[in-house]
């Protein structure tokens, strides 16, 4: 019995995430008292071995060869070979574009259930229940999985990286893969830049930012800060800011431990997909923004005067 | 090509959400009902597909896995221009149970090209998409945020972590998608609403299915502590405050 956790690189190194992912995995394996397996698919840099091995990472199946990102169908056969090797009690999956394309396919293949996007450690093991968010962060759903094999899918930022003593063995992983369906022309990527799902502080502007042109200062202060950039709907409509930048009911739902908003009115779908941040912080000019109701620190002021200041505001406090 | 876009039925964007009684469901009094805005984007690129392709698209199709009460729904997707509805009669307890029921709608109508949404408003499971493809095999592909047809089927991009990818994905095919793929969605005109009321909306009874997880109870976020205020002239003290009180920075 294990619990099989499939840690993703990202240009050959672990992110934050998922050393919150390998946190989490070793803190299950512990409290239903299985073994520990890593799955991980692509090629790896030295170091970040030794990394994983401080968060609790023992055996692992280092599919090396294995190209980073595949198609779908194929990625998931690899991860079937990897559950036919080891049969897992729990499979857990990061809740990123990688685990919402395979927990579903591995729940087809075993008749597994899903809490897609756990929110931190279950509510029981016994039966198994987790909560997840509901209504795109309205409310909160305790879900209970009936099957024998569990799929979780981590949502980020909902428990703590804790390091713990590990002893990485690296095992060859080759199993042998159907030829994909799909085919890759061409991959753009965004290296270097933080990815607003894995950003610990969030710079966020909307309409009260009056235009595309006036960005210059909140990526400033989000670059100062060590910060994600994220945007309202609105401003994503106008073509402002770049969709995947839209947080809210139906662009991307976060939670941060710090959001900034800045000129965000805060409709309620808005609110919905930034309520569990850990702190949040609105800036507008409008006393009465609905935003207010729902931050922790307000200032009633314009954004445009108010940015450069906290930039240098921050910059006094870091030196 | 025939498509066939699979549609939630969902309570609108605005709507605050109060707990039934039995804190299993949600107050479903006074709730306007919508298409999943992310199924909705999925019908708006097959109509505009089908604009921008004229001819090669023969019929669109909408599905819905629910009780009478989501026909309403698929009325406003045959007043925005799909030609034909089809609603399983089963209120599903999981992604599981709507994507075992999609399935063989799928089996039974044939299409080349399977759309919905990466996510729907109310589960936020992301789970029908990919199980959709896993139980019939079709090619297929999550995250989309473009789509146009080509020669060889479909010329798609996808978001992945840290960058997109652009695929050329063979028919059948399923995508889920999200946004970018489509402009504004359409709101359905009085002419539009005439003919939806004479086009085919089909009712089928659900194969059998056991549902792998269930909902057991909801709960709302708890109410949020009054904000502290701070003067405008003091950026300085809001980020004195975020250091040593909510210790954040």
């Amino acid at each position: 019995m294990s619990v099989l956790v499939y840690i993703e690189n990202r240009d050959g190194q672990f992110k934050k995430n998922q050393l919150e992912l390998m946190s989490y995995a070793k803190k299950i394996s512990e409290a239903s008292n299985q073994d520990i397996v890593t799955l991980s698919i692509g090629n790896v840099k030295e170091e970040e071995w030794a990394r994983l091995s401080a968060h609790g990472a023992t055996r692992v199946l280092n599919g090396e060869n294995l190209p980073n990102q595949i198609d779908n169908e194929v990625f998931a056969q690899a991860l079937f070979a990897a559950i036919e090797l080891v049969q897992p009690k729990y499979l857990i999956l990061s809740d990123n574009n990688t685990g919402k394309a395979l927990a579903p396919r591995v729940s087809v293949k075993y008749r597994a259930g899903i809490v897609s996007g756990i929110l931190g450690l279950p509510i029981s093991y016994e039966p198994f229940i987790g909560k997840k968010r509901a209504y795109s962060g309205k409310a909160f759903a305790h879900v209970k999985v009936n099957s024998d094999l569990k799929v979780l899918t981590l949502s980020p930022n909902s428990f703590e990286i804790k390091e713990s003593s590990g002893n990485v063995q690296l095992e060859a992983f080759e199993p042998t893969l159907p030829t994909p369906k799909t085919k890759v022309v061409q991959a753009d990527k965004q290296t270097g830049k933080l990815l607003l799902s894995e950003a610990d502080i969030v710079v966020s502007g909307g309409r009260g930012m009056k235009s595309a042109d006036n960005w210059g200062p909140l990526e400033e202060l989000a670059e100062a800060m060590g910060a994600a950039t994220a945007c309202s709907r609105p401003v994503s409509d106008e073509g402002w800011r770049p969709h995947h930048e839209h947080v809210g009911q139906t662009g991307k739902i976060i939670g941060p431990t710090l959001y900034i908003a800045l000129g965000i009115s805060g409709a309620i779908q808005h609110l919905a997909g930034v309520s569990s941040s850990k702190v949040i912080v609105a800036i507008n000019k409008d006393p009465e923004a609905p935003i207010f109701a729902a931050a922790d620190y307000g200032i009633v002021g314009d954004v445009q005067k108010l940015i450069p200041q906290l930039i240098v505001a921050y910059k006094e406090l870091k030196q | 090509m025939k498509i066939l876009v699979c549609i939630s039925n969902v309570p609108d964007t605005t709507t605050r959400i109060k707990l039934a009684g039995d804190k299993k469901s949600v107050e479903t009094n006074g709730v306007q009902w919508i298409i999943n805005p992310w199924d909705e984007l999925a019908l708006t690129r097959a109509m505009e597909l089908s604009e921008q392709n004229a001819g090669s698209i023969q019929s669109i199709s909408v599905v819905s896995v629910g009780d009478a009460s989501v026909e309403p729904t698929l009325r406003k997707a045959l007043a925005v221009g799909a030609n034909e509805a089809i609603r399983v009669n089963l209120v599903p307890a999981d992604s599981y149970s709507v994507a075992v029921q999609l399935a063989e709608v799928v089996k039974q109508e044939n299409p080349d090209l399977v759309l919905l949404g990466i996510e729907s408003s109310d589960f936020n499971s992301s789970g029908v998409g990919a199980m959709l493809a896993e139980l019939l095999g079709f090619a297929s592909a999550s995250s989309v945020s473009s789509l146009e047809l080509s020669s060889s089927g479909l010329t798609i991009k996808r978001e992945v972590e840290g960058g997109t990818e652009q695929l050329e994905c063979p028919l059948p095919a399923i995508l889920s998608v999200q946004k970018g793929i489509a402009l504004e969605p359409r709101i359905p005109a009085m002419r539009g609403i005439m003919m939806a009321r004479s086009k085919p909306l089909k009712v089928v009874e659900p194969v059998a299915v056991e549902p792998l997880s269930e909902w057991i109870e909801l709960e709302l976020p708890e109410a949020k502590s009054a904000c502290k205020m701070i003067p405008e002239d003091n950026a300085k003290e809001l980020i004195r405050l975020l250091h040593e009180e909510a210790k954040v920075i």
